[in-house]
């Protein structure tokens, strides 16, 4: 990095950490502002839900991105600390009077028992190596996951909770009587820029976190932890602590999530596929940057929301061709995406932008 | 000898690998501002020596004492903050982080800053400039935004060095610090460890197969040979002894 180029604001909202390269600035650019502009841009109900799913899965993938892809660290339980906070919120908008303090409250638990669980987590993990903490996570996830399907009365079960929300974030709820710009001003706009003004300002924070000294210390121990215990690090604090914040960070993805849906259960914020999905976001977008996580969430999201339609429209077009249309036939877009998956580890080992920035070297 | 407990002791350190004894009851003491050069056979325990003083082995029997107070049972990562600098035989570095960003750990890690994670790093300018000053000593200044892996291993022997003065420790332990490296690389190095031995308060530990860089810079000699101390003494006596001649270098004198 050039000397004094910190001193500019937009080094200070980045951390000094520039996306690299033009065409990785110009993706993350219309991402951003696809999300910033993204009620305007693409109405309806459905695209303003995608949108704020990719806010939220930027945030929960980014997160465990401070894990594996800075730390080094494998671990299943990411999902877990999404449901905490999801379920913290469900549960005190369905059991208590709703209103913004019980979202808060609801938030606050989530995040401390998410931390907690993952200080619990990283001491417990003392001595383990790395690929038994991988299972122990497994494990403590697996029984997070019973845990919420059994404890029937507080969490609904395999039904899970839904709930109201503050009148600000109801569909009836009116900003304006007259639409701006052709789109209403209701509660699910003004869910939708809560989750993308969050979901940007955790964004920010991470940035800061893995840019800080504390940052190259996570970088330090992924790179070799006996160099790092030898300078003098206790490499165990710093994992606990990164793996605390990391969980955090999720619960906060997750209470926005309760909030977008009014609605938690399960299969939505606890089930083994959200993990796989983290994981393969994370791989696909890049792991070791935070950049790589949010074009992850992108192109994720995206596919399993659009590939069927998309493939659809394809089949239907295909008509008359021998076996093609067949081969397309929406019910398949779960190979597809496979197919998809395979072709972008394969062509890009290092994640999109990984290739990206080596490409503009 | 009297006065002043020395800065670091062992006391009958020994290390035991299943039925193999690699350090065997090893008793030695080092005053403040000396420079002492561990030599011995391959195998000797040379290395597992330093091990068990800068805390990456823990000691199956025996104790070793800094400034007089035992540090036998803390983690590597204490002893380090205590004063105790190791550097490595084998290249030991972080390989994907640049050749500054390298030694800024190990500033950073001497000024306790590690826990800080609303700062940027980058801006830390002090933190930097003492890197930068670590990385012009041993030469490698221009290399600072290379990966350390990118360097040759003359150039990473370089930076394994310029870490341990990042750290400033009161006790430099380098274990061959000039080997692999080219002929003209070797002085670099040389005269950087005679300089810290001219500051006066820095006590050196040396690992070195060279015997004429042990005789140029060591005040003192000590001699491993199957984990056990069997000589101990002012370099040309030690390197002159018949024990030496035939434990270190193979060489049967007559009885």
């Amino acid at each position: 990095m050039r000397r004094g180029a910190g001193r500019r604001p937009l080094d200070w909202l980045l951390s000094g950490d520039r996306p690299g390269g033009r065409v990785l600035s110009l993706l993350l650019l219309a991402v951003l502002l696809g999300l910033a502009f993204a009620p305007f841009l693409f109405p309806g109900t459905r695209p303003l839900g995608v949108a704020a799913r990719i806010c939220i899965f930027i945030v929960l993938a980014a997160s465990y991105d401070i894990m594996l892809g800075y730390t080094g660290i494998a671990s299943f339980a990411h999902t877990m600390f999404f449901g905490m906070g999801a379920y913290g919120v469900a549960i005190a908008l369905a059991k208590l009077p709703v209103g913004w303090d019980a979202v808060l409250l609801g938030a606050a638990a989530g995040v401390a028992l998410a931390a907690l669980v993952a200080i619990l987590i990283g001491l417990l993990s003392l001595r383990v190596r790395a690929i038994f903490f991988s299972m122990i996570t497994l494990a403590v996830a697996s029984f997070a996951l019973i845990l919420a399907t059994e404890l029937r009365d507080l969490t609904g079960g395999e039904d899970g909770l839904t709930f109201s929300v503050p009148r600000l974030l109801t569909p009836g709820f009116r900003l304006a009587a007259e639409p701006v710009l052709g789109v209403r001003l209701d509660g699910r706009l003004v869910t939708y820029y809560l989750i993308f003004v969050l979901s940007l300002a955790l964004f920010l924070a991470m940035l800061r976190i893995v840019n800080s000294p504390f940052g190259r210390v996570l970088q330090a121990i992924r790179e070799n932890e006996f160099r790092a215990e030898a300078l003098g690090y206790r490499t165990l604090v710093y994992r606990t602590l990164a793996g605390a914040l990391s969980a955090a960070l999720a619960a906060l993805a997750g209470a926005m999530m309760a909030l977008l849906l009014r609605y938690n259960g399960p299969a939505v914020t606890l089930s083994f596929d959200v993990m796989v999905d983290i994981l393969l976001m994370v791989v696909i977008g890049g792991m070791g940057t935070l950049y790589g996580p949010v074009l992850g969430a992108v192109v994720l999201v995206m596919a399993e929301y659009y590939l069927q339609p998309a493939m659809a429209a394809l089949s239907r077009s295909l008509a008359g061709w021998p076996v093609l249309p067949v081969l397309f036939h929406p019910d398949r877009w779960l190979l597809w995406l496979g197919v998809l998956f395979v072709l972008i580890v394969y062509f890009f080992p290092a994640g999109i932008v990984g290739s990206l920035r080596r490409q503009a070297r | 000898m009297a006065g002043a407990a020395p800065i670091l002791e062992t006391r009958d350190l020994t290390i035991r690998f299943g039925g193999h004894v690699a350090v065997d009851g090893v008793s030695c003491a080092f005053e403040r501002g000396t420079l002492t050069a561990i030599v011995g056979p391959n195998g000797a325990g040379k290395t597992t020596y330093f091990n068990l003083i800068s805390g990456q082995l823990r000691a199956s029997a025996g104790a070793v004492l800094l400034k007089g107070a035992p540090i036998t049972r803390l983690a590597a990562p204490a002893r380090a903050r205590l004063g105790l600098g190791r550097a490595f035989q084998l290249t030991n570095l972080f390989p994907n982080l640049n050749v500054l960003e390298n030694v800024r750990l190990a500033v950073q890690a001497r000024a306790g800053t590690g826990l800080d994670f609303l700062s940027m790093a980058a801006r830390r300018r002090d933190l930097a400039a003492r890197a930068e000053a670590c990385l012009a000593r041993v030469r490698l200044a221009e290399r600072a935004h290379a990966s350390a892996a990118a360097l040759s291993h003359g150039d990473q022997r370089k930076l394994e060095v310029a870490i341990l003065l990042a750290l400033e420790p009161d006790i430099f332990m380098f274990d061959e610090p000039t080997a692999g490296m080219s002929v003209d690389e070797v002085p670099v190095i040389l005269d950087l460890i005679e300089a810290i031995k001219r500051e006066g308060d820095k006590t050196v530990l040396l690992v070195e197969h060279k015997m004429d860089v042990v005789r140029r810079l060591a005040d003192r000699v000590i001699v491993l040979h199957n984990g056990a101390l069997v000589a101990d003494g002012e370099p040309a006596a030690v390197v002159a002894s018949p024990i030496v001649q035939e434990a270190y270098l193979g060489i049967r004198t007559a009885p």
